[in-house]
C-alpha cells in the first residue's frame, strides 16, 4: 500500500443539524500539490480543520507518513510538520515581519532575551530559498495583502512544516498577486514540501495542482489527476450537474443616468479617507461594476451611498435631485435599493421572522402599516408568501420562519428579493454571492441582469473580478478610495482589470504591457 | 449542507445532552417556568437544610395567593389583594425595564424614574386643585410624563453622544433620589421624612376594592398596571413602532440600514421606558401612602423591575405574571416567618431564579457559539 504524507480515512464530523463531513477520505502524495475543490458547504474547511487540530473528528483515522495520530489542538499539528495558512491572517499588526514570525517560540540568547538578529537572518534565509520576498523588519500594518501572506507561509515554514495547507489563498488577492502565489506554491513544491490547496477556484487547480479530491455535501465524490481533467468535469463534480459559467445577456442599451456621484470624500471608521473624491455615474439599463480588492473604500463608498454614513464632501445625485443629505428611508422612496454586503450585520434582522425581514423597509407605510399605526399582519404575511413564491425561497415554515434559520443562500435571496420588490430605479448591489453556492449564484446573476433589462441601473461592487466581468456593461476599478480608470465590459481583460485594481493607470498599463511585448521581440 | 446524511447517520452521544439544552431553551416560556420551579426547588432544600419544615414554605405562599390558611383552615380574601397590591409597582417597573431591553437599551434607571414619578405625584397631590377624579388622573399623567423626560434624556444623551445609557442611568438615579428629597422636605411643613398628608382627592384607594378584598391595600393602581400590560403587548407586538423598536433591539446595524431612524428608537424606548417607572412611582404613592414621603432610601422597585422584565422575558405578558410571582414572594414573607420559616427564604428564591434566568443567556450563548460552529462549518469558505 502507498505510504502518504496525510491520509485522512472516513473522517466524520457533524455539527447540529449538518454532516459536515461523512467518511470522508482524503489521500496526499508526499510532495504533490493537492487541490481540494468543493461548494460552500462541502465540508472542506471542517476536513482542513480536523487535520489542523481544531476540530475533532467525530470517527475515522488520520495517518501522517504512514502513522496513526491524534490531533487534538494545533500544536499537535504543528508538531506532526503541518503548517496551516487562514484565509484571514493572524497576524499582529504593531509587530515586524520577524517578530510575528518568531512568536510563540522565540529564539532566546544566553542571557534570555529574544534573539531578533538570528531570528531575522533564518527569516531571511526561509525567503530566499522560497522565493518569498519580504522585508523582516516591515511592519505587518504597512505590507500589502500580498505580503502579509507570505509571511503567514514564512511562518509555517519557520515551524518546520513540510505539509502545508493554504485556506482559499487567492480570496484577497489582485490576479497579479494570484499569479506571485502561483510561482510560491510551485517553488515549494520543487523545495519538496506538500501542499494542501483549498480553493473553489479552477483556474488555479489547473495551474498547479497535481491532484485534486472534490467534495460534495460532505462526501468524497473523487480524486482525480488534473491534468487528465478538464475544468468543465472539475466543476461538474463540485456540483453534481453541468454548470453553465457565462451569463446569458444581451448588449445594454444605456439611457439617461441615474446615480451620479461627484467629488466623492468619506471618512472611514478609523478616520482617513477611505473614499477621495470619487466621481462615477451608472446609467438608466446598465450594471456598472466597481472592481477593487477588498478595502480600498468599496464598502464606505456602498454606506454612504445608501444613506447610513455621511460623506465628508462632495454630493451624490439620483435621478437629478441631490440625495447627499437625505436618510436612508428617503433614499428608498426615492428609487434607491441596496443589497448590503453583510447580510447578517446590515441585510437581515436575524432573530425576527422572515415576513417581518420581508417587511424591513416598507413596514411603516401602506400597505403594510394602517393609518393608527398599528401593523396589517395579514398584509405583511401576504407580501412574504408572495416573495416566497416569486423568488422560489426556501423557508420550512414560510413566513413565519425566523431568518437565522435560514440557509445562507436563501437569505441571500431573501435581501434581494426585499429590495428588487421596492422597484427601484438605482440598485446598488455589493457582494451579492459572497459564500453562496454555485445555484444560487447562477440565480442572482439573472436576476441582476433582468432588472437591468427592466431599464434599471445597477451597481455591483464585488472582489471576485470573475463576477465582475461576467456581469457589467462598464467596470471601474477603484484603488484606495479613487477611480483609477473606467473600461466598456468588452474591452475589458482580466490582465488590465487586476493592473488597474492594484492601482495601475490603464494606459499606464497598456504602455507597460505593449512595451513588454515589444522587448521580447527584440 | 448535509441534511440527507443524516439520516443514516448516528449522532455521537455527546450531542444528546445538548440537544436537551436546545429544546428547553428554544422556547421562552418553558425555560422561564423551569427556572422558576428551580428557584422553589432550590430554595425548599434550603429550608430543608436549616431544619424547618417546607410544607410550611407552601402553605404561606398558599395563603398569599390564595387567602386560604390551610393550617388553621381559615380563608381571608385580603391576602389576595395585598399580593396584587404588592405586584403592581413591581409589574409597572419591569415594564419599564422590558420596553428599554426590547429595544437593545440597559434601562438601570428605572429606580431614578419611579423617584421622579413619585415625587412629581406627591407634587400634584399637594398642589393641583382638587377636583375629584381630575385632580388624581392628572398626577399620574404628570407623573408618567415628568419621568418619560427623565428617562428620554437617557436616550437622548446614548443617540446624541453615543453616551452608555448603563452608567448615566445609574448617575441619575442618585440625581432623582438627592433631588427628590431637596424639593419635597423645601414643601411648607415637611419634616425630615413626611410631608403633609395628601388629599383625598389625590388618591388612588378605590372604595369598592377594599370592600371586596377585605380592607386591603388594593388600589386603582393595579388597574394602571393591567392596562400597561396591555399597552405594552400591544406597542410592542402590534404597532409599527414597536417594530421599529424590536428591529433595532435585535440588530441596530440592520435596522438602520433599512432607514429605521436607530437615535429616535433609543429616546422613544427610554422615554416609554421612563413612563411605565413613573406610573410605579405614582401607584405607590398615591395608593399606598396618605402623605408624601421625604425619601430616605430607595425603595428598590426600579431595581426589582430587572429581575421581573429577565423572569418574563420582556414581553407584556410574561412582565405581568412574573410581576406577580415576585410579588407573591414579596407578600408571603411575612406569612412565612409567623410559620417559622426565615423570610429570607423568599430573597434567596428569588435571587436563584434570576441566577437561573441568567444562566439561560449562558445556555444560549453557548448554543449560539455552537451554531456558529455549523455555520461556520457550512459556509466558513467562500463558494
Amino acid at each position: 500500500m502507498e505510504t502518504y504524507a496525510v491520509d485522512m480515512i472516513d473522517i466524520s464530523k457533524a455539527f447540529p443539524g449538518i454532516l459536515a463531513n461523512d467518511k470522508v477520505r482524503l489521500s496526499v502524495r508526499s510532495g504533490e500539490v493537492h487541490a481540494v475543490l468543493g461548494e460552500n458547504g462541502a465540508g472542506k474547511s471542517t476536513l482542513m480543520s480536523v487535520l489542523y487540530g481544531l476540530y475533532e473528528a467525530d470517527s475515522g483515522t488520520i495517518r501522517i507518513r504512514g502513522a496513526d495520530v491524534t490531533i487534538r489542538n494545533p500544536n499537535d499539528a504543528v508538531a506532526q510538520g503541518i503548517g496551516m495558512v487562514f484565509q484571514h491572517f493572524k497576524l499582529v499588526h504593531d509587530y515586524t515581519v520577524a517578530q510575528n514570525i518568531i512568536l510563540g517560540m522565540e529564539p532566546r540568547t544566553r542571557f534570555g532575551h529574544i534573539d531578533l538578529k538570528s531570528a531575522e537572518r533564518r527569516v531571511t534565509e526561509l525567503s530566499s530559498r522560497y522565493g518569498l520576498i519580504v522585508d523582516p523588519k516591515a511592519r505587518i500594518e504597512d505590507l500589502g495583502v500580498g505580503a502579509q501572506q507570505r509571511v503567514e507561509i514564512l511562518k509555517t515554514l519557520y515551524r518546520e512544516a513540510d505539509i502545508l495547507i493554504l485556506d482559499e489563498p487567492s480570496a484577497v488577492l489582485t490576479p497579479q498577486e494570484v499569479d506571485e502565489l502561483m510561482a510560491v506554491i510551485r517553488r515549494l513544491k520543487a523545495e519538496g514540501k506538500t501542499v494542501i490547496l483549498i480553493t473553489h477556484k479552477l483556474r488555479e487547480i489547473k495551474a498547479v495542482a497535481d491532484r485534486c479530491t472534490v467534495l460534495r455535501r460532505g462526501k468524497t465524490v473523487a480524486t482525480v489527476d488534473v491534468a487528465s481533467t478538464g475544468e468543465d468535469e472539475l466543476a461538474a463534480l463540485m456540483v453534481g450537474r453541468a454548470v453553465n459559467f457565462t451569463v446569458d445577456k444581451k448588449p445594454g442599451t444605456p439611457g439617461k443616468p441615474v446615480l451620479e456621484i461627484r467629488g466623492l470624500t468619506v471618512k472611514g471608521s478609523r478616520g482617513h479617507e477611505a473614499v477621495k473624491d470619487l466621481s462615477l455615474s451608472v446609467c438608466a439599463g446598465e450594471i456598472v461594476g466597481l472592481a477593487g480588492v477588498d478595502g480600498n473604500g468599496q464598502s464606505e463608498l456602498v454606506r454612504a451611498l445608501a444613506g447610513i454614513d455621511k460623506p465628508s464632501a462632495g454630493s451624490v445625485f439620483l435621478n437629478g435631485s441631490d440625495i447627499t443629505r437625505t436618510s436612508v428611508r428617503e433614499r428608498t422612496e426615492l428609487g434607491l435599493a441596496h443589497v448590503p454586503e453583510d447580510r447578517h450585520k446590515h441585510g437581515l434582522v436575524l432573530g425576527m421572522r422572515l415576513d417581518e425581514n420581508l417587511a424591513l423597509k416598507t413596514f411603516y407605510k401602506a400597505p403594510l402599516s394602517k393609518k393608527s399605526g398599528a401593523l396589517d399582519f395579514k398584509a405583511i404575511a401576504a407580501k412574504a408568501e408572495r416573495l416566497i413564491k416569486q423568488f422560489d425561497l426556501r423557508a420550512g415554515k414560510g413566513p413565519a420562519s425566523k431568518a437565522e434559520d435560514l440557509s445562507g443562500g436563501n437569505q441571500q435571496k431573501a435581501i434581494i428579493a426585499r429590495e428588487l420588490d421596492l422597484s427601484p430605479d438605482l440598485l446598488i448591489v455589493s457582494q451579492p454571492t459572497r459564500g453562496l453556492d454555485v445555484g444560487a449564484i447562477e440565480y442572482i446573476h439573472r436576476r441582476i441582469v433582468a432588472e437591468r433589462d427592466k431599464g434599471r441601473a445597477v451597481l455591483l461592487v464585488s472582489f471576485e473580478l470573475d463576477e465582475v466581468m461576467a456581469l457589467c456593461d462598464r467596470i471601474a476599478a477603484i484603488s484606495r478610495g479613487a477611480i483609477i480608470g473606467e473600461l466598456q465590459g468588452d474591452e475589458a481583460d482580466e490582465r488590465l482589470v487586476g493592473a488597474m485594481m492594484a492601482g495601475m493607470k490603464g494606459e499606464d498599463y497598456k504602455k507597460a504591457a505593449a512595451a513588454g511585448k515589444e522587448a521580447r521581440r527584440g | 449542507m448535509a441534511e440527507k446524511g443524516l439520516k443514516d447517520y448516528k449522532a455521537p452521544k455527546k450531542l444528546d445532552a445538548y440537544r436537551l439544552l436546545e429544546v428547553f431553551t428554544a422556547s421562552d416560556g418553558r425555560m422561564s417556568i423551569l427556572v422558576v420551579l428551580l428557584g422553589f426547588l432550590a430554595g425548599t432544600i434550603i429550608v430543608l437544610a436549616v431544619g424547618r419544615n417546607p410544607g410550611n414554605m407552601f402553605a404561606a405562599l398558599m395563603q398569599a395567593m390564595t387567602g386560604w390558611d390551610l393550617t388553621r383552615g381559615v380563608w381571608n380574601i385580603r391576602y389576595v389583594g395585598e399580593w396584587l397590591a404588592l405586584s403592581t409597582p413591581l409589574i409597572l417597573t419591569g415594564l419599564s425595564m422590558g420596553f428599554a431591553a426590547r429595544a437593545g437599551l440597559f434601562n438601570i434607571g428605572a429606580e431614578g424614574q419611579y423617584i421622579v414619578g413619585l415625587t412629581i405625584a406627591q407634587f400634584g397631590a399637594l398642589y393641583l386643585p382638587q377636583i375629584p377624579v381630575l385632580h388624581v388622573v392628572l398626577c399620574v399623567l404628570l407623573a408618567a410624563m415628568g419621568a418619560a423626560i427623565w428617562g428620554g434624556i437617557v436616550g437622548w444623551l446614548k443617540a446624541r453622544f453615543n453616551a452608555s445609557e448603563v452608567v448615566a442611568t445609574i448617575m441619575l438615579n442618585y440625581v432623582a433620589f438627592y433631588l427628590s428629597r431637596w424639593v419635597t422636605m423645601a414643601i411648607p411643613g415637611a419634616n425630615t421624612y413626611k410631608t403633609p398628608n395628601l388629599p383625598q382627592s389625590a388618591q388612588l384607594d378605590a372604595g369598592f376594592l377594599q370592600l371586596f378584598t377585605n380592607g386591603s391595600n388594593l388600589n386603582y393602581g393595579f388597574f394602571i398596571a393591567l392596562l400597561s400590560v396591555l399597552a405594552y403587548w400591544w406597542i410592542m407586538e402590534r404597532t409599527r413602532l414597536g417594530f421599529s423598536l424590536r428591529a433595532t433591539g435585535l440588530n441596530r446595524d440592520a435596522a438602520q440600514a433599512s432607514g429605521i431612524n436607530a437615535n429616535r428608537s433609543a429616546v422613544v424606548s427610554m422615554a416609554v421606558a421612563g413612563a411605565f417607572a413613573g406610573l410605579a412611582g405614582a401607584v405607590v404613592a398615591l395608593g399606598s401612602f396618605n402623605f408624601g414621603r421625604v425619601l430616605s432610601g430607595l425603595d428598590n422597585y426600579g431595581f426589582s423591575g430587572i429581575a421581573v422584565a429577565l423572569v418574563g422575558n420582556s414581553t407584556g405578558m410574561g412582565i405581568g405574571l412574573s410581576g406577580l410571582l415576585f410579588g407573591l414572594l414579596a407578600s408571603g414573607q411575612p406569612l412565612m416567618q409567623s410559620r417559622g420559616i426565615p423570610k429570607e427564604i423568599t430573597l434567596i428564591i428569588s435571587g436563584l431564579v434570576v441566577v437561573f434566568v441568567s444562566l439561560r443567556a449562558g445556555v444560549r450563548m453557548f448554543i449560539a457559539w455552537r451554531r456558529r460552529l455549523s455555520v461556520a462549518a457550512a459556509e466558513a469558505l467562500d463558494a
